[in-house]
């Protein structure tokens, strides 16, 4: 088929296979999501508390994926790259899975005294600080609030796949001008949002502590795990035989290259956030840093600035990996469960004064993910895998890094 | 080599295209040249690749500088803390390396910059003022719309009449001797 754009593409260089596991995938991962679901609450009822945090880890871990799809589909729009026009699509659809986060938000709504200690009214009836931080932390106005992040977020998710979808029967430029004009303020608006979502859902398990670049760990760690997810999908996507000859060597090299520099941004920003609260040494701030540096978190500690930071820096620093497929791919699936480590760490020592793993951890992140997977394989089943009348189509498959 | 009082320093192919400009230094490559180069006023992608350019040593300084320079920063900071100037402060170790991370950050990106800037420089033989291309009219196209491939009369392979006939085999609008 040819584009308008002087390039010619085939139709299975641009859709999924209609047999194969591609086919299967929605059904398979749905299938698997669903039953894990039911395990979870099955088990979960007699430990409810470890339920909602492993969900809670589990939520985290893939939300934050379709944040970062919809982080890094602002930013090319907004920066009118030439280069990812061959990989938007990809994240334009991870971002749009977003709605389902508003169903699997229900356990935590349904959850919220198991997860927050500012939930407990004779919590905060012993607690000044906790009055003092009612009007923001109570239930109605949390739980509006998380309606609220996720509606919005799908609503852009979904404008922006929609308008792109449309360009490919039309091609009118008058799409690309639109989508940089509002990626702008939508930008802005995903900043503020993401910034109040980590701290409701991730700062307020410890509602004594606070740290005002938390925000903007969440979201490194999130364009951390976007980066990761864009390589290994494209990747998967070429071994189910499209893609190929579209997204090339190139293209992952850029990929590999923006993954390298977000994850030096998570460790400054992540350093940055620990020297500052080390130096100044008060209590109520050192009291995050102090638990995770004992009980046996020191060394998941350890682990997480080795794994997240060490090893994919060095890795990722040579150029042979990052034109390589399978060097590529395996830094790209380390840094995902680094990602997971990451939030595990954040979370679980609200719960256990010691790491304990639970069978809930596994089970939770098989039924998030799951669901997620058979979300994103459906939309990913709706042509083409790439913006086929994008302006920018022929110069971002001619794209060669110099 | 002299002529008039005039040395040959190499010859001069001009091509019209980047295509041509890409076949002719493949064919170069092939021929087992060594001393030569491309001029184009703008990048060609793939020229590395058809001549056969072997990877940069650039990187490896700056990896080796950067390291060094981090290295040496942290070093630096020990040595004023706890050597020379042992002082607590706000009741920390003499040793308080969380501190000492953004300046060892910074010495390690000084010292990459630096690597890089002159490592590119020292490796391209450059800054230099005058180049023996400069002799000729047309190499000023170089800058404009012409593609142009050099060879250095210094070159084992080179010689004064088989060079420019291969250079015209290989495409070559125009071909001429450059003497300084």
């Amino acid at each position: 088929m040819a584009t308008r754009r002087g390039v010619t593409l085939d139709p299975e260089q641009v859709s999924l296979p209609a047999r194969g596991w591609a086919a299967r995938l929605p059904l398979v991962a749905g299938g698997v999501g669903v039953a894990a679901a039911a395990g979870a609450l099955l088990l979960g009822a007699g430990d409810r508390a470890q339920l909602l945090h492993s969900w809670l880890v589990a939520f985290l871990f893939f939300v934050s994926l379709a944040l970062g799809g919809l982080f890094f589909v602002l930013l090319q729009h907004l920066t009118r790259a030439g280069w990812s026009v061959v990989v938007r699509r990809l994240a334009e659809h991870v971002a749009a899975t977003m709605p389902l986060f508003l169903l699997l938000l229900l356990p935590l709504a349904f959850g919220l005294h198991d997860l927050y200690h500012w939930s407990h009214a004779e919590a905060v009836a012993a607690d000044p600080l906790l009055q003092h931080k009612q009007p923001w932390l109570n239930a109605p106005f949390f739980l509006t609030r998380a309606v609220a992040y996720l509606l919005l977020w799908s609503a852009m998710a979904w404008w922006l796949r929609r308008q792109s979808q449309r360009q490919d029967q039309m091609g009118a430029v008058v799409i690309t001008r639109r989508l940089q004009r509002l990626s702008a303020p939508g930008m802005v608006l995903f900043g503020v949002t993401l910034t109040l979502a980590s701290f409701d859902w991730i700062m307020s398990l410890d509602p004594h502590w606070y740290s005002t670049v938390f925000g903007v760990y969440f979201f490194s760690g999130s364009a951390v795990g976007i980066f990761a997810l864009l390589i290994v999908l494209a990747l998967a996507l070429q071994r189910a035989g499209a893609l190929r000859g579209v997204v090339t060597f190139e293209h992952f090299h850029d990929l590999g290259k923006l993954l390298f520099g977000f994850v030096v941004f998570w460790a400054y920003i992540a350093f940055s956030q620990f020297m500052l609260i080390w130096y100044a040494n008060i209590p109520e701030e050192t009291a995050f840093y102090a638990h995770r540096w004992h009980h046996g978190w020191q060394t998941l500690s350890i682990a997480l600035a080795v794994g997240h930071f060490g090893l994919p820096f060095f890795l990722l620093l040579l150029r042979d990996v990052k034109r390589h497929r399978l060097g590529l791919w395996a830094a790209a699936s380390w840094l995902l469960v680094m990602h997971w480590l990451d939030l595990y760490w954040l979370v679980m020592p609200a719960l256990h004064e010691d790491p304990a793993f639970h069978l809930l951890d596994p089970l939770c992140l098989l039924a998030v993910g799951g669901l997620f997977t058979a979300t994103l394989a459906a939309l990913l089943r709706r042509p083409a895998l790439v913006p086929i009348q994008d302006p920018r189509l022929a110069e971002s498959m001619a794209f060669e890094n110099v | 080599m002299s002529d008039g009082g005039r040395t040959l320093w190499g010859a001069l192919a001009e091509f019209h295209t980047p295509a041509a400009l890409l076949q002719a230094a493949e064919g170069l490559r092939d021929e087992g040249f060594r001393s030569w180069d491309a001029h184009s006023p703008f990048p060609v992608h793939g020229l590395e690749r058809a001549m056969g350019l072997r990877r940069s040593p650039v990187p490896l300084l700056v990896l080796a500088l950067g390291l060094g320079g981090a290295a040496a920063g942290m070093a630096m900071q020990w040595w004023v803390s706890v050597e020379a100037y042992p002082l607590v402060i706000s009741g920390k170790p003499l040793f308080s390396w969380p501190a000492f991370v953004p300046i060892m950050f910074e010495c390690g990106v000084l010292g990459g910059a630096l690597g890089a800037f002159f490592g590119f420089l020292g490796f391209s033989r450059l800054p230099r003022h005058h180049h023996p291309l400069f002799e000729s009219q047309r190499f000023a196209r170089a800058s404009d719309d012409r593609f142009f491939l050099s060879i250095e009369a210094t070159d084992d392979r080179f010689d004064r009449d088989r060079t420019p006939r291969l250079l015209r085999e290989l495409g070559a609008e125009h071909v001429e001797l450059v003497e300084v």
